[in-house]
């Protein structure tokens, strides 16, 4: 569905991703996985269309979509759920929803219902400003918030980061239950033990370069990877 | 009695006027986190295109049409002088302000030679009448009223309506809003184009009370607004227009008194007191501490 060839990317004055292929196959779950700085992060932003690419393609289902606002790719069905939430603080629950489907002019109802059965709590919380929120709330906001633009991709950006476990684990519960119900995910994640588990496809990153590939399951079996990221 | 109505009159009417201007200053100050010190000049341009436009069309031609050439002009000065500088430091933008506050100085100089224009007589705001034996003008009556008026419909505007939910999300952070596909230049010319139509009537409402107008007119007026935007808290709408009303009460009273020189010395004081005391000024935004 997402394909990325030769992605170049300089960020702060270096070459953050070093000439990147890789895939994201439709209704799959797929995770990168790598340590800090090895460009994550810099690779979802610049499919989201806030960073430009020195060079290479990026194809949405065969359209080239490369370099384009972030706007429009909003309106090409992907979405980026941001590292550290991003909710808006002084905008209510219900309102970081509804901006979440800004560029859609058909009714919301349908969409909000789904959202609020995904997570209940924030139907509780809908009048509450997000800034009021718990930390495992406003993730469950955020990715609320990326579902109401009917993604077909959803990106996600760390989304365990700093959260307690318990909590974690219902995040990624409901990563899966969204993937059952159609949306292809992409996953970055340090916790690669949590990420691996649900993946259909992993990707291992090491300073801009992919340096593995394969399923969830075989990478978690994977020596080199126990090595460096499992512990 | 008489002479302390007549103070409270012109206190309010010049807080509605300084009011229409702070809420450009502090409407772009929140977005942006520019002071936009061009935005005095663009008030005293929307009185100049009033001159021109009045001794070419009739009222009902010139009074829309001057509304709108001052929108582009705010519109136009965003695009040009601050919107290639977006991700510079902000002191950058700050000095282009800066710029396009003497460009338009001395662009109105060279098209008005200098000369005092006359502003022209507009029929009701301009027509006299007495209140419990005061003599006063229309438009001091008039003022606080369309502010009050205005201003709940921009409040309604930013809390009630797309666009405004837009502003306030792009207020806070500039990226998150664009993942959720808002055009943030969209969002930013908004914000210019409604401070630059407040400005445009509120140099109406201004200019009314004084016979003429030069280039430096909106140096001082545009001044007393920012203050009031600060004492009020730079990036609340509340607290720019509360603000307002508290210089241009103090100014008149000032004014009225033997002491009537030192009224825009009480002013600044007054910018100095507040950043000492309470640098957010009485509305200012909340910085929320994590617990």
């Amino acid at each position: 569905m997402l394909k990325i060839d030769g992605l170049r990317v300089n960020y702060g004055g270096i070459e953050a991703v070093k000439g990147l292929t890789f895939e994201v196959p439709e209704r799959q779950i797929v995770t990168l996985i790598g340590a800090n700085g090895a460009g994550k992060s810099t690779i979802l932003r610049t499919i989201a269309g806030l960073v430009k690419p020195a060079s290479g393609r990026i194809h949405l289902q065969s359209e080239d979509i490369t370099g384009i606002s972030p706007d429009r790719i909003v309106s090409k069905g992907i979405t980026l759920v941001p590292e550290g939430r991003h909710v808006f603080p002084d905008l209510t629950v219900l309102e970081n929803l509804k901006i979440g489907a800004y560029l859609r002019k058909d009714s919301l109802e349908e969409d909000l219902d789904w959202v609020y059965s995904l997570f209940p709590r924030l139907k509780e919380r809908s009048w509450q400003a997000a800034g009021t929120l718990s930390g495992g709330e406003q993730q469950m906001l955020a990715v609320g918030r990326a579902l109401m633009s009917r993604p077909k991709l959803m990106m996600m950006d760390e989304p365990s980061l700093g959260l307690a476990p318990l909590v974690v684990k219902d995040i990624f519960s409901i990563i899966k239950k969204i993937n059952e119900q159609g949306v292809t995910i992409l996953l970055i994640e340090q916790n690669a033990n949590m990420a691996l588990h649900i993946a259909d496809t992993a990707y291992v990153l090491e300073t801009g370069r992919l340096t593995l590939s394969g399923s969830g399951k075989e990478l978690l079996k994977n020596e080199a990877v126990k090595k460096a990221y499992l512990g | 009695m008489q002479y302390a109505l007549s103070i409270f009159l012109s206190g309010i009417s010049l807080g509605g006027q300084y009011a229409l201007i702070a809420i450009g200053y502090t409407l772009v100050y929140g977005i942006l986190r520019l002071i936009n010190f061009a935005h005095g000049d663009v008030f005293m341009v929307a009185g100049l295109f009033m001159v021109y436009l009045s001794s070419w069309f009739p009222l009902w031609v010139a009074l829309p049409l001057m509304l709108v050439l001052t929108v582009l002009l705010g519109f136009a000065i965003e695009r040009a002088a601050y919107k290639p500088l977006r991700s510079a430091p902000r002191m950058s933008v700050m000095i282009s302000a800066i710029g396009v506050s003497y460009l338009l100085q001395n662009l109105a100089t060279y098209v008005t030679g200098g000369l005092p224009k006359s502003y022209p007589n507009l029929p009701l705001l301009s027509d006299s009448l007495v209140i419990g034996g005061v003599s006063t003008k229309w438009v001091t009556v008039i003022t606080p009223f369309l502010v009050v008026a205005l201003v709940f419909a921009l409040t309604q505007l930013i809390n009630h309506t797309k666009v405004g939910m837009a502003m306030r999300a792009v207020a806070k952070d500039f990226e998150t809003s664009q993942l959720m596909g808002i055009k943030i230049n969209s969002v930013i010319s908004m914000t210019f184009i409604i401070g630059s139509a407040l400005a445009g009537i509120g140099s109406m409402l201004y200019f009314t009370n004084y016979p003429s107008i030069v280039p430096l007119s909106g140096a001082l007026p545009g001044l007393r607004a920012f203050v009031a935007a600060v004492f009020g808290g730079i990036g609340s709408i509340p607290g720019a227009v509360v603000g307002a009303f508290i210089i241009g009460m103090s100014e008149s009273v000032i004014k009225g008194s033997p002491f009537s020189i030192f009224s825009d010395a009480f002013t600044f004081a007054l910018l100095i007191v507040i950043l000492v005391v309470k640098p957010t000024g009485l509305f200012g935004e909340k910085v929320t501490d994590k617990v």
